[in-house]
């Protein structure tokens, strides 16, 4: 019954959250163009379904895009830095200082090397998401026990074999728990790159109504960008379920 | 096949942990090697695994000398090392991937599931066994390995005294199967007595065999351990007469 109740508890609040929203917006008469109220946002993105459903699907493709990117440089550079010391001094502080650059100042200046195409879109995704995905798989490459390496080479397996046996595997938790947090950013990430300069997107469609002071639009928009985010968030996490099942077996 | 250490010798962090350690196994031989913590004991096995390389000495093996990783070894750690993302089934044939196809291994391993006290636990992880379940399964993935010596580096060591002497009990009645040779590293003096044909006493630092003791046609049974006063006593007094030294260089000095 605890469990139950801690489980219901968000839910009720933000129910709660949404009955003052709508009350407020009621009692006090505010404009739509102020600050519409949640039904008039949901009346929104009913009306504006197709168009919002182009639109996302753009803006998935290029976080799934920059995800696939940024999970293959990843592996690869986890990779290099675990077997590489040098690499990984000469690299890791890299990574950390490309994670403070501003995206919204980064993008500009993709939009100027690489157009209005689809790549700065993506490359944005990459630069937002490689991050955390590549340091969780160098830290769980690292913290594999030695001695899991050594009994696999005292079984006969060359130094290569080792690696593919035991380090990889062991650190695929790590992987995909970076993975979790990078996929929650890929959306807003493409939203970056397609509100600096885009044809569609939903960082486009975000930027037109907004400029047109349709705020119910706005907030439908931005309630699909959370929802598609918390969505890719989901699939890791069902694929993790998925593809770990001793992770979730117990005793 | 007989195994041979000579004058072995092994530094760690610029301190001497084995100095000039010989001794040697016959076939078919148990052998434990029995000392105080950090008296190098597991070095030794490891040395022999080939996952540390030593600095003099030789070892060799029905006279052929080994350095390195070699086919005649197989070791058991301390703890299973069972691999987590792994079922039990695959767990166990390590090995057999490592050299040849999964899917003979993985029925060859299967035959042995009863006769280990594994059959009904192939496709479990080993989050699901118990600490005893967990052993097996790791003697087993030892045993499957295609060597003439194994290594067992203290495998009951982290299980309680009840499950200890039950396994205690079965690895002695695989081994009049399998009769295969093994050296067992130990700081259970009951469990040395009860398991093996012979035991080496490892004490003093550096380390190095300081006494032998013969423990051949008797019964393998409790009754018969516990009447081993006298035997017991002469062993706990030569380890004492070292373990002050051990611990006085500093304790668990050895690579873990």
């Amino acid at each position: 019954m605890k469990r139950y109740s801690q489980k219901l508890m968000p839910f009720l609040v933000f129910t709660a959250l949404l009955i003052l929203w709508e009350g407020a917006v009621y009692v006090f008469d505010i404009p739509v163009y102020v600050l519409p109220s949640p039904v008039q946002v949901v009346r929104a993105a009913g009306e504006e379904f197709s168009v919002l459903a182009q639109h996302a699907a753009v803006t998935v493709g290029e976080a799934l895009a920059g995800m696939g990117i940024s999970l293959a440089l990843a592996v690869f550079l986890g990779i290099v830095m675990d077997c590489f010391p040098l690499a990984r001094q000469g690299l890791y502080p890299i990574l950390v200082v490309t994670q403070t650059v501003p995206m919204i100042v980064m993008a500009p200046v993709l939009i100027i090397y690489m157009g209005f195409g689809i790549a700065p879109k993506i490359l944005t995704v990459v630069l937002m998401c490689f991050f955390p995905v590549a340091v969780s798989f160098c830290d769980g490459l690292s913290q594999v026990d030695e001695d899991y390496v050594n009994l696999a080479r005292s079984c006969g397996a060359g130094r290569l074999k080792a690696y593919g046996l035991v380090k990889i595997p062991a650190a695929v938790p790590a992987l995909l728990s970076g993975l979790k947090v990078s996929a929650t950013y890929s959306i807003s990430g493409a939203v970056v790159g397609e509100w600096i300069g885009a044809q569609k997107g939903l960082g486009y469609y975000l930027l037109r109504v907004k400029n047109s002071y349709m705020l119910d639009r706005v907030f439908a928009c931005v309630a699909v960008i959370i929802l598609l985010s918390l969505c890719m968030n989901g699939l890791i996490g069902l694929y993790r379920y998925k593809a770990l099942p001793y992770m979730r077996k117990k005793k | 096949m007989k195994l041979r250490v000579e004058e072995l010798t092994f530094s760690y962090d610029n301190k001497k942990i084995l100095d000039r350690m010989g001794f040697a196994v016959e076939e078919g031989e148990f052998v434990s090697l029995l000392g105080p913590s950090g008296s190098g004991k597991s070095t030794v096995l490891k040395i022999l695994a080939g996952v540390l390389p030593f600095e003099e000495g030789e070892i060799t093996v029905d006279g052929m000398p080994v350095r390195g990783l070699s086919r005649h070894f197989a070791y058991m750690p301390q703890n299973d090392l069972l691999f987590p993302w792994k079922t039990i089934l695959d767990n166990v044939c390590l090995y057999g991937r490592i050299h040849g196809s999964l899917k003979t291994a993985r029925r060859e391993a299967k035959a042995s599931f009863p006769e280990f006290g594994l059959a009904g636990y192939e496709d479990c992880y080993p989050s699901q066994l118990s600490g005893g379940m967990r052993q097996r399964a790791a003697f087993l993935r030892t045993a499957l390995c295609k060597a003439d010596i194994l290594l067992l580096d203290e495998p009951f060591g982290a299980l309680d005294v009840i499950t200890r002497g039950e396994m205690q009990d079965w690895l002695l009645d695989i081994h009049r199967k399998m009769n295969r040779t093994v050296v067992l590293v130990t700081h259970d003096m009951d469990e040395a007595i009860y398991l093996s044909d012979r035991v080496l006493i490892l004490n003093q630092s550096p380390a190095c065999i300081t006494g032998e003791f013969e423990i051949r046609e008797r019964a393998r049974d409790r009754e018969w351990l516990y009447s081993q006063g006298e035997l017991r006593g002469e062993i706990y007094r030569q380890i004492m007469a070292g373990a002050g030294e051990v611990r006085e260089s500093g304790k668990n000095m050895a690579p873990q």
